[in-house]
């Protein structure tokens, strides 16, 4: 009985470690062909040094004081404007959700108010704020807010009907109604919508760093590409990526973690978003 | 339950907060001396006086051509390179790493990266759009094509149905919600790229004017052209809706009875 369990368990470690092998030999092939690309002239190296190159610069970038700062500043903005939105998105989401008539009115405004581009307020943030923090802020929150705010207002209708009633037979007030009947329904959706939010707000601190010269990564790139050290452009463009691929992984550790109790695997985005 | 109030008041209560907003917003600004909320009488004057002009159409047209070229062709890219890799659970794990991480990349960043490639010309806005939108089409339907239904795999084969028909009558049918999906990340990636890159380095395009205006302190063009955005992306995301509507009424009407049974 007990030999049984102990050899699956070792065919599926065995089969999870040839997956991730699989998956490491993409990433290398995909090293070596940027390495082997620009070293044959199928591209100029001016426009995409060797992987090496690339590698090197970001080692000799990493130890000055401009590197940290920038991704410093990067994830501070990503932050706060993450936070500001989450905690917008819930307080909002839970009081409009919790009223059907609230609902109603706020449909037709939040369909419209939704696909506007965040990027159409640059110019205003730039008047109002020029290169500040606060410029960043704006677009990270305007973009992020919305992502929590649907995922809430599904969730707050998602509640059982049963299990509203009920709480309201046993003479639970408002709060303990959302703390113990709304809240736990909510949360696997605020997490989705979290997961949604985390990387575009990332995505919008980038573009704004990009666009309007606040501080961060995004500068550091546009400022290299116009000095023309292209290793180091692309040096930041890779450590982009990875803080990309950090916040996809964290959020969805997150996830996991937080409804480690959640009996079922419920919503993917794929259902989220629709 | 919701279908059983009548449409009147149902089109009443979708009215009556957009409503109640722009009449505050006219309202309130209505004497502003303020430089930069210029009254809402004076933004619409503007709008209508800039955007429906016949030189409007000279910096409206070539964005929405480069969203258009570089929208399609993610999407086709994104649809028939994520199929094949979907299919096979090779290619799958080898690349989902690579993918993950060229996703992660937050697209903005590729607008100084293709400039050295490409230039400031068209072909880059086209690429930047193409590259940033390509990603979540890709990964999307690759998990569309993973999560085909196992039973009807198995009778599709067994059936011995041939591979363009198994393609297109149980592959692209049975992923498209998920394409879907990503499709419409893509949709505000690609605005978003629209916008950014004409910032960043153009000669025409919505965002382009929109930066001559703050940066000459234009402030009710400034305002109509954020409004003009503003139109484009809910205009674009109701053509989007439409589209979905049309392909996927069957995938909606069958979760809905799912749903009621």
């Amino acid at each position: 009985m007990p030999a049984a369990p102990t050899t699956k368990v070792r065919a599926k470690l065995t089969a999870r470690t040839f997956i991730w092998l699989q998956g490491l030999s993409g990433l290398i092939g995909f090293a070596a062909l940027l390495e082997i690309v620009p070293r044959l002239g199928i591209v100029s190296p001016d426009y995409l040094p060797p992987f090496s190159a690339i590698m090197v610069a970001l080692f000799k970038e990493m130890t000055t004081a401009t590197f940290w700062t920038a991704l410093s500043d990067t994830l501070e903005a990503w932050a706060i404007g993450l936070v500001i939105s989450v905690v917008a998105g819930v307080a909002i989401g839970i009081a409009i959700g919790s009223s059907q008539l609230l609902r109603n009115l706020t449909h037709s405004t939040i369909e419209f108010l939704r696909p506007i581009p965040s990027v159409a307020l640059i110019p205003l943030a730039v008047l109002l704020y020029g290169s500040q923090l606060q410029s960043t802020l704006v677009l990270v929150v305007y973009a992020s807010f919305w992502q929590v705010l649907i995922q809430v207002l599904y969730g707050v209708q998602d509640v059982d009907p049963v299990a509203r009633e009920t709480a309201r037979c046993y003479g639970l007030g408002t709060w303990a109604q959302i703390r113990y009947v709304t809240w736990p329904t909510t949360l696997p959706y605020l997490m989705t919508g979290i997961r949604l939010a985390a990387a575009v707000a990332l995505i919008l601190a980038i573009t704004s760093e990009v666009a309007i010269d606040t501080q961060g990564l995004g500068k550091e790139i546009t400022d290299t590409e116009s000095g023309g050290a292209v290793a180091i452009m692309y040096a930041y463009v890779i450590v982009a990526g990875i803080i990309g691929v950090i916040v996809n992984l964290g959020a969805r550790a997150l996830e996991r973690r937080v409804l480690a109790w959640h009996p079922s695997v419920r919503l993917d985005t794929a259902e989220a978003g629709a | 339950m919701k279908n059983l109030v009548p449409p009147l008041p149902r089109l009443a209560v979708a009215v009556a907060l957009p409503a109640a907003l722009i009449a505050a917003w006219w309202i309130a600004s209505a004497d502003s001396q303020s430089f930069y909320f210029p009254p809402l009488q004076t933004i619409l004057q503007t709008f209508g006086r800039l955007w429906f002009s016949p030189q409007a159409f000279g910096n409206i047209l070539p964005s929405l051509w480069r969203f258009s070229v570089g929208y399609l062709a993610a999407a086709f890219v994104g649809i028939a390179i994520g199929i094949p890799i979907g299919l096979s659970w090779n290619l799958r794990n080898v690349l989902e790493p690579v993918l993950e991480f060229l996703r992660a990349i937050p697209p903005p960043v590729l607008v100084p990266v293709l400039i050295l490639f490409a230039g400031i010309g068209n072909e880059m806005k086209a690429l930047v759009i193409l590259f940033g939108c390509i990603w979540p089409v890709l990964l999307n339907t690759v998990a569309g094509v993973r999560a085909l239904d196992d039973v009807l795999a198995e009778t599709v084969r067994s059936y011995r149905i041939g591979r363009y028909a198994r393609l297109w009558h149980f592959v692209l049918p049975g992923a498209s919600p998920q394409i879907f999906t990503g499709l419409r990340q893509a949709l505000s990636i690609g605005i978003i790229l629209m916008v950014v890159s004409e910032m960043f380095a153009a000669r025409d395009g919505i965002g382009f004017v929109l930066v001559q205006y703050q940066r000459t302190f234009a402030i009710p063009e400034m305002w109509s052209g954020i409004i003009l955005l503003g139109i484009i992306g809910i205009v674009l995301s109701l053509i989007f809706r439409a589209i979905e509507a049309w392909l996927l009424g069957w995938y909606h009407g069958l979760r809905q009875s799912q749903r009621a049974g």
